[in-house]
Order: structure tokens, then sequence, then C-alpha cells
């Protein structure tokens, strides 16, 4: 049965000890498009995206109920494994976290190596072709026994993309990717989502409305734990259905 | 404000006394430090340094059999003490949000400050009342002292690493285990390492627990249920000997000690500032 | 896209169910966290088996002499074979008191010095230095005090002492060099780096308000600090403790100094007197008889509970002290 969604989001709900931070969220997620979370901070579009791959539970008093359905299977039911989950989808955080005692050839291939895979040339190829894809491979590729955190910001949140990109995973998480970063090093990087976009279910979690409006095919709006709204990025910013988002993207508050 | 020149001269009072205070208590360092170079500089030579121990009235000797009781009564320890402090402090720095964690950090802490001499007795219950005074009666409480200081170091040296070098590598679906393991791990090794060095120097220098555990002794290594000569313990039967070329001995014992255990703490300091 | 509808009003108690997390059994994850847990619990199993095997060990002497081995007065292990340690224990406590009067105050003034008047580079050097204190072993301490301390307060110390405050019985006698007074100096000296480390501590966690609060009300500098003290006071006795914890286990050096001398009461702070860690490692190699060596267990069972009970007061306070600053200063 082929279905054009990724993801299919049924009454998730979740939290943190007794804090509900995420209120029955129900949404679909389009293949090979850009899907973006807007929302004021605190509105719990971190843990949103965190659901999606497993990583809200590994925080100690986290709970989860509802359904996230990945092609069309639900993570959360109890025989999936959340590791095998996190294989199959990339995700990028807000500062960049390169893995501080790998040279950047290493981190590009961390996912590989972490699962044991050694065999020299598979890591040469993929390495290079996640560089590549990552837009950094002309920067680097005379460097690649350097430190990984030898680079600038946002040389080190690209190589943290393709080391996300090495596992060949089928969709990419981003939170807030660019919150850390200058603007030419974000302009980059929003070049690189539109490119990753036309092989990649991208999920990007960001504060920046304009950054929304410029990477993103569909938007979502949250507050207070709620998907106020959600539809195509066109709409939402020149037609929005609901007062509240009104208010949000023309910054009234937030 | 007529007092406001008095708060000056007590100020000004205050100030000085804590720079002296600060004084005083370096006073005995640099005494220790001056007198150890000093007086155990003219006992070390080849002899001292290739000879065992000398018997009571025989001239020369020296503490080659200790240095080497102490190098494996040291590592003996280190073999029950490294893993256990190892995974101890893996498991309060990755996994503290067990309800075992506060409870294993607390007794931790208070046998970090236990007197060795009380564990020096516990080793000669269990180990010394059934095998006889041994090297292995006085390794196995050398390490019941290595445990609190390893597994300290070593939950602080992995709780340095940022969580978020673990939420990446959980991200590209490893297992904690692994993430554990390979990466957060090796993001801490100086500062495991520093602490395992540390903690080694600490046990090189306990001469409590060595006495009720092995007692004197003054030969060779002679097998694991014997005992084995021991720098720190030497220090004290000599200084409390009547004999100068045993007292010698002993200053040349301390030389020897304090070159190491400070040298380990002044190699590790270097180390650990280069890191920031 | 039905989003203009109002949100859906979420109901708590809405029978959802909610995963089960970490439920796998034996995984490669389960099975890692449950070995460091084992691993971590072998504490429990040392502090356990230690309390078990000192009574075990002293199990003659216990049954001998019950709480008369508390409040005895004799030590005989050549002729009548009685055993009490109530002088040890006075001979414990004393020295540690010494070691308290003389080496917290320099502490505290090392622990200001290093949280408020040090700049941070210099202060990180003296930080170094004490901590290397604290490095130099226990027996080096007792070797130094034995050949150079020793003869150092007898010609220099001892003498003036006593002319001024000779009249007082505490300070009269004859002076060996050796002795009570001697024995408390050098434990003062031993736990300065515990107290000054912990103190810094404490006081470097005092939020910055406090102080900034103090500058702007005109204080000096001193009122400033002793703000900062009083702000941290529970650490600051939760430090002493640490200290105290450290003086009363002290052994080599002690046993270095004292003089080892069996007696209720020493006539002078001049005298030699005899602590519970010394006798245990004077006698120990030496005890020939089942009684005797139970005796010394016993003696290591009282220094065990003493100890227990000065670490797990001193942590407690130290730690809610520490929690309690650094969760204000969150605020």
């Amino acid at each position: 049965m082929f279905s054009p969604y990724k993801f299919e989001i049924e009454s998730l709900n979740a939290w943190f000890g007794s804090k509900h931070v995420l209120k029955n969220i129900n949404m679909k997620i389009k293949e090979k498009a850009v899907t973006a979370v807007i929302g004021p901070s605190g509105c719990g579009k971190t843990t949103f995206i965190r659901c999606l791959n497993r990583m809200h539970e590994i925080v100690p008093g986290a709970k989860v109920s509802g359904r996230v359905l990945f092609n069309g299977m639900d993570i959360y039911n109890e025989d999936v494994d959340p590791v095998q989950i996190r294989r199959k989808m990339g995700m990028v955080f807000q500062k960049p976290n390169p893995f501080p005692m790998m040279s950047i050839y290493d981190n590009a291939a961390a996912g590989l190596k972490l699962n044991g895979i050694r065999d020299k040339e598979k890591l040469d190829s993929v390495v290079e072709r996640s560089l590549k894809l990552a837009i950094l491979w002309d920067e680097v590729k005379d460097d690649l026994n350097k430190s990984g955190a030898s680079l600038s910001g946002g040389q080190q949140q690209r190589l943290c993309i393709a080391r996300a990109l090495a596992v060949e995973p089928e969709v990419m998480l981003m939170d807030e990717p660019c919150s850390a970063l200058d603007p030419i090093a974000t302009a980059k990087i929003e070049t690189l989502i539109r490119m990753l976009a036309e092989d990649y279910t991208v999920v990007i979690v960001t504060h920046n409305m304009q950054q929304a409006a410029r990477v993103s095919d569909f938007t979502a709006f949250l507050y207070l734990g709620e998907l106020i709204e959600f539809g195509s990025t066109k709409e939402i910013f020149e037609n929005p259905r609901s007062e509240l988002t009104e208010k949000y993207i023309t910054g009234e508050f937030g | 404000m007529a007092s406001y020149k008095m708060r000056k001269i007590k100020d000004r009072f205050m100030r000085i006394l804590v720079w002296l205070a600060l004084l005083m208590a370096l006073i005995p360092l640099f005494s220790i430090l001056g007198e150890v170079v000093l007086k155990g500089a003219s006992s070390i030579n080849l002899n001292f340094l290739t000879q065992p121990t000398p018997t009571v009235g025989e001239a020369g000797g020296g503490v080659a059999n200790a240095m080497q009781g102490t190098l494996l009564a040291v590592g003996l320890a280190s073999l029950i003490g490294v893993p256990i402090g190892l995974m101890s402090g893996i498991f309060l720095s990755e996994y503290s949000e067990t309800k075992l964690s506060p409870a294993v950090r607390f007794f931790n802490d208070v046998l970090n400050g236990f007197p060795s001499i009380v564990i020096g007795i516990f080793g000669y219950t269990i180990i010394v009342l059934s095998i006889g005074f041994s090297v292995i009666a006085a390794a196995f409480a050398l390490a019941i002292i290595m445990i609190p200081i390893v597994t300290r170091t070593t939950e602080e040296a992995l709780k340095l690493v940022p969580a978020t070098v673990r939420e990446a590598a959980i991200a590209l679906g490893v297992p904690r285990w692994k993430t554990i393991v390979s990466v957060v791990f090796s993001g801490a090794k100086k500062g495991i390492a520093t602490g395992i060095l540390l903690s080694l120097a600490r046990i090189a220098g306990e001469s409590a627990p060595v006495l009720v555990t092995m007692g004197y002794w003054r030969w060779w290594f002679a097998g694991l249920d014997k005992p084995v000569a021991n720098l720190a313990l030497n220090i004290y039967i000599f200084a409390i000997s009547p004999f100068e070329n045993w007292q010698a001995l002993a200053w040349g014992s301390a030389l020897v000690l304090v070159t190491l255990i400070l040298g380990t703490s002044v190699i590790v300091r270097i180390f650990t500032r280069e890191k920031y | 896209m039905k989003s203009s509808r109002k949100p859906p009003v979420f109901i708590h108690n809405l029978n959802v169910k909610v995963h089960k997390i970490f439920k796998k059994p034996l995984t490669g994850d389960y099975a890692f966290k449950l070995l460091a847990a084992t691993f971590a619990s072998i504490i429990f199993l040392i502090l356990g088996l230690m309390i078990y095997e000192l009574i075990k060990g002293s199990q003659l002497s216990l049954q001998r002499f019950g709480i008369e081995f508390l409040i005895g007065t004799k030590w005989d292990p050549a002729i009548s074979q009685v055993f009490g340690v109530l002088p040890l224990i006075l001979g414990t406590l004393v020295t540690s008191a010494i070691a308290l009067l003389i080496g917290v105050p320099i502490s505290l003034c090392i622990g200001l010095a290093l949280s408020e008047y040090a700049p941070k580079r210099f202060g990180f050097a003296i930080s170094f230095l004490v901590e290397l204190l604290a490095a130099v072993p226990s027996v080096i301490y007792g070797l130094w005090g034995i050949f150079t301390l020793i003869p150092f307060l007898r010609n220099n110390v001892y003498a003036y002492l006593q002319g001024i405050l000779g009249f007082i019985p505490l300070f009269s006698g004859p002076i060996y060099g050796g002795g009570v007074l001697t024995g408390g100096i050098i434990l003062a000296i031993m736990i300065i780096p515990t107290v000054s480390a912990v103190s810094r501590d404490v006081f470097s966690a005092v939020p910055n308000t406090q102080r900034e609060a103090m500058i702007s009300l005109g204080a000096t500098k001193w009122e400033t600090a002793k703000n900062v003290i009083s702000y941290a006071r529970s650490g600051v006795i939760g430090a002493i403790i640490l200290g105290l914890g450290r003086a009363v286990g002290e052994t080599m050096a002690i046993t270095m100094v004292i003089g080892n001398k069996f007696q209720l009461l020493p006539s002078s702070l001049f005298d030699a007197w005899y602590t519970m860690s010394a006798i245990i490692a004077n006698e120990f190699t030496e005890a020939t008889y089942g009684l005797y060596v139970s005796a010394l267990i016993e003696v290591g069972l009282v220094l065990f509970f003493v100890a227990l009970i000065i670490n797990v007061l001193a942590r407690l306070v130290v730690w809610r002290s520490l929690k309690l600053v650094r969760g204000i200063a969150r605020e």
C-alpha cells in the first residue's frame, strides 16, 4: 500500500514527569518535503521532533502515549527497537555537537563504525558522499584527520549533518539547526535543506519564522503543547485560519 | 560614621591575616619537600637502588626489594580496584536516574573518608586469617581504598562530556551502552586516566593498612601468599629504629616515594590544565 | 486541514496507554546497565562485610569485656590480659580537638583567600600547593615530625610557651618534644588541605549577588567575606566535621610523634599519650594471643563507628548546604 505520508501521528501526548508537554497531536508528514514546526519557546516543538525518533524517552521521567506511524508502522509498538528506528532517521541538534575526540573523517564515519562497519573502502566512499551531500567536502577534503572541533560553527553543523546522512536515513530531523550560527552559515544550511528535500523527508524545528517560510513546504504551528494549525507553508503564512497563528506570524507575541 | 576608620583598619588587618594563614600552611609543605630532598638525596646511590634491605647492624643495603614490593602491591590492587571503580563511575554518571545511584554515591563518599587502618583490619580479618600475612591481603585493602577515588573521578570525568554528544550518538541509532563505551568514554579518557593515576599514587603512600595486612618484610618477593617489602612501611620501620643507616634509608625511601607521588600530582595537573 | 476549529480540549484521565519505556528484556543495554549496577553495588557489600567482619573479629573481646571495654582504663596485655580503651578514646578526641583548634581557623582563611581574595590564576597555583599537602603520605609527615618538627618545637617553641604559660598545669612538666600538643599540631597540618578545599568550594558556591549586595551597602572586603562565611556556615560545619574525620582516623603520623604511652590523662600538653589508631599500628603485629588481637580489632570496630558517624554526618551537612546554596543561587 503506498502512502504519500512518511509519518502519520495520531493522538500523540508527551510528558516530562507530571508536566504535559504535548497534547493530542494529530498530523501527517509528507514524504520528500520539508515540514517546519514553529511556535514560541516552550511550546513543545523540540519534544515533538524528539518523539519522532524516540529520543524523548531517554530523559528520565519522560512518557509518551499515542501512535507515530513511520512508513505505516507504529514506532511505539511494543516490539519495535528504538535503536533500529533511530538508524533510519538522522538528527541534527541545536548546537553543533561533533564528537570531540574524533577527526572529521571519524565523525562522518561514526554512525557506520559504531554500528560495526569496518570496511575501509566502504567507509571512505560513504564519508566522501555524505560530506559532499552536506556541501562540506570541498572545505575539508585535505584536512580529514583534523579534529572535528577545529572547524567553524557552521562547518561543524554541516559535519553533524554529514554524520547523520552517512547512515543513509530516510528522514532528517533538525532541531533548530541554525540557532547557534551566524547569517552566512545559516544561509548555507538552508540551501542544503532545500537540496536534501529532493531525496529525504525533512522535519525542521525553528523559532525563526522567516526561515520556516524560506525552506519549508508545510508548516505546523504549536502553542502550549497543542497543534493550532497545520497546512502548506504558503497557506499558513498568507492566509492563516486561526487567529492565534496570525498573531504569532505577524509577531504580536512569541 | 566615626567607625569608618576602624572598619578600614580591621579590613586591612584581616587581609594580612588571611595571607599569613596561607603562608603558615605552606611552610610545612616546603619544609617537608626541602628536608626530604636534602636528606634523601645523600642516601641515594647505586646500592640504594639495587640492593635489598640490610639486616640490623649491616652497613649499606637499599630499597630495591621495597620498590619491587610496592609496585607489586599497587599493581595487584589496581587489578581489583580499577574495574570496580570504573564501572561504578560509569553507573553514577550514566545511570544517575536510578534509585540506586544516590545511595552508591553517598556510601562511596563515606568510604572515601574512612581511616585506612580500619580498612587494613578488614583485610586482616577477611584474608590474613585464612591465608596469612601476604601481598594478596595488602592488595585487597589497598584496592578498597582505591575504589571510591576511581569511582569519583570517573564519574566527574564522564559528566564533563556534554549531553549533546551522547544524544548525537543515540540519534545515530547507536545503543546506549555502545554510546557510553565508545563515544562518552573516549571523550573522558584523559580525566579517567588522571583519576586512576592519582589513586595509584595515594595507595603507593599508604602504610597503615600495609602494616596490618603484611607487616615488615625485608626480602624479595617470595610468592603471592607471602608478604613483600613496602616503601611506605619501610619508612615507618626505619624512622623509629635507632640505627643511623636505617634512618638514612628512611629518608631515601621518602625521596623516592615523594618523587613518585608528587610527580604524579604535578604531571596530572599539567595535563588536566591543558584541557581548559 | 480543519485546524480552524477550536483545538481539542485534552482530558487528563483520558484512557490513554502510556508507553512502557526500557521494557525490553536482556538487550545489550539492559545487560550493560545491570553490569554497571552490579559493580556499583559492591560498595554496599564492602561496607556490610566490613561491619560483619569487624564484629566477628572482636567476638572474643566483646564477650569477655562487654561495655567494660569502652569505659575501662587499663590496657594490660602482658599480665592480667585486661583491655579497656577509654584513655585511647580520650587521646583520639583531645588530639583531634587540638587539630581542629589550630587547623580550622587557618583553613577558613585559606578558603577565603582562594574564593574571595586571590586573583584566579594565582588562586589556581595556591590550590595546587594545598592539594600537594594532601598528597604527601602520612608516614612522611611522621618522618618529618620525628626529625624536623619535634626538634624545632622542643628547642624553639615549647620552652618559650612554658616560660609564658608555665603557671597553668597544662603547660607545665617536662618537655620531650613529642606528645599531645605535637600530635595535635601534626594532625592540624594534615587536615588543612581537606578543610580548606571544602570551605573554598562552599564559599565559591555563594552567589555573587550576595557579595554585590554587601559591596553596594558600602561594606569592606572583610565585611563582605564575613557575610559569605555566615551564608555558607552549614557548609563550613560540614568541612570541619570532615576534617575531624580525617584527624580521628589518621594513623602513622600520630603514632610516630605522640609518644605512645597508655595513661588515662597526660600530665600536660607536652606529655606522651596514645590514640586508638596508634595502638593498632603499634601493637597489631605483636599481638600474640587471640584475645589481644580481638581487643585490637575491637578498637578498630570503635574507630569504624566513630568514622562512620562523622563521615555520614559531614556528607549530609555538606550535601545539604551545597544544595541549599546552589538552589538559592539558581532562583
